[in-house]
């Protein structure tokens, strides 16, 4: 039996109803028990001194990017799992852009053996909707949820055909399986490079409308309304696309969605400018699809957030090597690495009002969990919270610690990061999964650890 | 910035040889570029210190034997990821006065394909030693790329829909012979205005000059951005303060300088416009639509034109075009900045 014992902690787990200061002990994977006093009745203990600091369930990511198979160069899912480890992730959700795509029950299989033999932390597939992604046929579903997909995404590109799309949503009906599309028009963001706006004109480059966004939007409401599937919007980026998705769900429409941590507090101008609005940059590191918009979309996504409009958060953690961005603007890649400072960022919209801490951690955790039935889906109870029973998924992170954001401390190959020497405000100390510390804070480790102290007792 | 003369000799680029050449050399020179990459950060000190420069050259130019070798030693290196004729020519021709070694190379994007990335061939580039990579890209941007990583100066010689800031200075020249001053001038260009690095460099250069731009053409070709009311509050100094119109009739009302700019055919096939034929018959300069200019007006093209198209072919010819000026400027423009950059790299700056 190994437990683990962390004393003294500000434990928030909003589906518990939970915000206080407690203990938790976590016997062999699971969490035994919460309450005051609770460590010091364990004997034989690892134990954790945790004041001061916050503990909540460990994070689920519903959107990222492990590139393996087909890219290790730019990440494997041992690289890809470190990363969200360092980030507080304790589940992700890997999408089924790889090569071969995950379009079939083979490539299932393969992942799921990789997945077993290198990953450090959950690792749950989402498969293709269409055969090798290209937008033509439908991919079999029913394989694939049998080979244990949570989800179905052709991410990446939008599936641009209606009719495609509506059988797509229809036919995963009989599984309630979401289906994740990259909303953008290809219409009208072919060649496009950076959100359409003063920036892309004062840049000469093609932008990427806000309107390819919100038609996609508005066209799979419909569509999801019509047939009853699941649809789940990912990486939703403009006040429009919000205010859809609020009226959907009003009506009653079976759509989920999902924000990153960057288009929920960066803006396009960030492609461009760094200090001062006359010297200009082509800066591919904050290239990214759907593109960094403006201020009144983050304004309205951090309502969504607060509001519940939109689920989760989730970071599209999109790893690439130095050599597919030091290259020309319009050939450079789309995409940041996001899994390491997804929380801190995101913690700036709690640090400036905009939502309190309770309901990030509900959008990194439990409310994930819930948009994809998860817990349902692989049979873990309590995933995504700290009840009873639940996997020893934890992480413990000080909101207050000013850090600088460093990408040669990655643990993602990904080094591709628009914040490079950025001061975060929030950092992830320690996380926890099924029970064991698969990443501790070097700097604060030796003073979290406690001797036993209830041995000879 | 590493200096040229700490690696191998140069001769001197100041002094007897050049002023002697030039005739008297400038006292007041106002420069501060490693490079060239668009006009933004030109101050007017600047801007006046080019085309005062180019001037001098002007007069080399106009000379039986057009010959000032003060760039013996300097090498030059046009890097074209895109066909051009008349820009090369006028570096080429410009660096070749000036007694420089010029090496033209013609590259395309598709050489990253084969795993020669364009930072791996400015390295190359400057390895050998090239003091001035003058680079035309088909992709916005690559010029400022580029400058990241190689110790050689780099002039844009266009990048995509961003700038053509020699062309931009060019214009300048040339309007100021004709005019003098740009201070509050009417300056109207008309065209493809989203896809034009000659109009984005254009505004910040007649801006910085004093001048009033106007930006005129149909609402596809125009986009949103460009009036201060498309911006921030925060950003309103981001771009230049320019007009927006797009009844060229209304632009050109007593303008001192049209500008038509080409218009790419492909605009038609990309759905921008129903047919080059309407797009003429819109927004095509003509000698009707300049009467309603001023009398003395001025009217520029940056080449190469579509006569018929933007431009009526009587106007282009006629005595208040300059487009033919235009080409003898650019080369003495290009002069003036070779020798900028060499004196500056020759101080250490």
């Amino acid at each position: 039996m190994t437990t683990l014992a962390i004393h003294n902690a500000r434990i928030i787990d909003p589906e518990l109803n939970l915000d206080g200061i407690a203990d938790i002990v976590l016997v062999d994977g699971h969490v035994a028990r919460i309450g005051p006093n609770e460590a010091e009745m364990v004997i034989d203990a690892e134990r954790i001194d945790a004041t001061g600091l916050v503990v909540s369930a460990g994070f689920v990511d519903l959107h990222c990017h492990l590139r393996e198979p087909g890219f290790e160069y730019k990440e494997t899912i041992a690289t890809g799992t470190s990363a969200a480890a360092h980030g507080g992730f304790t589940t992700v959700c890997a999408m089924p852009n790889t090569s071969p795509p995950m379009d079939s029950q083979a490539s299932i299989e393969s992942l799921l053996r990789q997945i077993e033999q290198s990953a450090q932390v959950r690792v749950l597939p989402i498969g293709c909707i269409t055969v090798g992604r290209e937008g033509n046929e439908l991919a079999p579903a029913g394989e694939l949820v049998d080979s244990g997909v949570v989800a179905l995404s052709d991410d990446g590109d939008a599936v641009a055909d209606a009719a495609l799309m509506q059988a797509a949503l229809s036919y995963s009906s009989l599984f309630n399986l979401p289906v994740s599309q990259h909303a953008e028009d290809p219409s009208l963001v072919s060649d496009g490079q950076m959100h359409e706006g003063w920036v892309s004109t004062r840049l000469g480059l093609r932008g990427r409308p806000s309107s390819a966004e919100e038609i996609f939007v508005a066209r799979d409401i419909a569509l999801a309304e019509v047939t009853g599937g699941h649809l789940h919007i990912a990486h939703v980026s403009t006040a429009g696309s919000v205010s859809l998705i609020a009226a959907a769900k009003a009506r009653g429409v079976n759509v989920t969605a999902e924000v990153t941590p960057h288009h929920l507090t960066l803006t396009h101008e960030l492609v461009a400018f760094n200090t001062n609005y006359r010297e200009i940059d082509y800066n591919a590191s904050a290239k990214v699809n759907p593109p960094l918009r403006v201020d009144s979309d983050l304004e309205a996504l951090g309502v969504g957030i607060r509001d519940g409009i939109i689920d989760a958060i989730a970071t599209d953690h999109a790893p690439h090597s130095l050599s597919d961005k030091e290259i020309e603007f319009d050939l450079a890649a789309p995409g940041i690495s996001m899994l390491e400072t997804a929380f801190a960022l995101s913690m700036t919209r709690v640090h400036d009002g905009t939502f309190p801490l309770g309901t990030l951690i509900r959008s990194l955790t439990s409310a994930p969990v819930r948009a994809w039935d998860l817990d349902k889906r692989t049979g873990i109870s309590g995933l995504g919270t700290l009840a009873p029973g639940a996997p020893a998924d934890l992480v413990i992170f000080d909101p207050d610690i000013n850090w600088t954001v460093e990408p040669s401390k990655f643990l993602s190959k990904g080094k591709n990061t628009p914040l490079t020497g950025r001061t975060l405000k929030g950092k992830i100390l320690v996380t926890i999964s099924a029970g064991k510390i698969v990443y501790s804070d070097s700097a604060v480790a030796g003073r979290l650890r406690l001797s036993d102290r209830s041995e000879g007792i | 910035m590493v200096t040229n003369d700490s690696e191998r000799p140069v001769e001197p680029l100041v002094g007897q040889s050049a002023e002697g050449a030039l005739g008297t050399a400038s006292q007041d020179v106002v420069w501060n570029h490693d490079h060239v990459l668009d006009l933004d950060d030109f101050l007017y000190e600047e801007i006046e210190s080019v085309i005062s420069l180019a001037g001098k050259m002007r007069e080399v130019l106009d000379r039986r034997i057009a010959r000032a070798p003060i760039l013996r030693g300097f090498t030059v290196i046009n890097l074209f990821f895109e066909p051009s004729t008349r820009t090369r020519a006028s570096f080429e021709l410009a660096g070749k006065v000036l007694g420089a070694d010029v090496i033209s190379v013609s590259a395309n994007t598709s050489s990253v394909v084969k795993g020669e990335s364009l930072i791996d061939t400015v390295k190359t580039l400057s390895a050998m030693t090239a003091d001035v990579i003058v680079m035309r890209h088909e992709m916005s941007g690559a010029p400022y790329l580029a400058s990241r990583h190689t110790r050689a100066s780099v002039i844009n010689a266009g990048d995509g829909s961003h700038a053509h800031p020699t062309q931009a200075l060019l214009d300048i020249y040339t309007l100021k012979q004709r005019l003098g001053d740009l201070k509050d001038k009417k300056i109207v260009m008309v065209g493809d205005i989203s896809h034009s690095r000659v109009a984005r460099s254009g505004m910040w250069g007649f801006s910085a000059m004093g001048a009033n731009v106007v930006l005129c053409g149909p609402p596809t070709l125009l986009p949103s951005g460009f009036a201060v009311s498309d911006r921030p509050e925060h950003a309103r100094t981001a771009l230049p303060d320019v007009d927006i119109e797009t009844d060229i009739d209304v632009a050109i009302k007593d303008a001192d300088v049209v500008m038509a700019l080409r218009l790419q055919k492909e605009r038609q096939q990309g759905g921008l416009l129903p047919s080059l034929h309407e797009y003429s018959r819109l927004y095509q300069v003509t000698a009707e639509r300049l009467s309603k200019a001023k009398n003395n007006h001025i009217l520029m093209h940056p080449g190469p034109k579509n006569e018929g198209i933007e431009i009526g072919g009587d106007v282009a010819s006629g005595s208040n075009s300059t487009i033919e000026e235009q080409v003898t400027n650019g080369v003495a423009v290009r002069m003036a900045l070779l020798y900028l950059i060499a004196q500056r790299n020759q101080r250490g700056n």
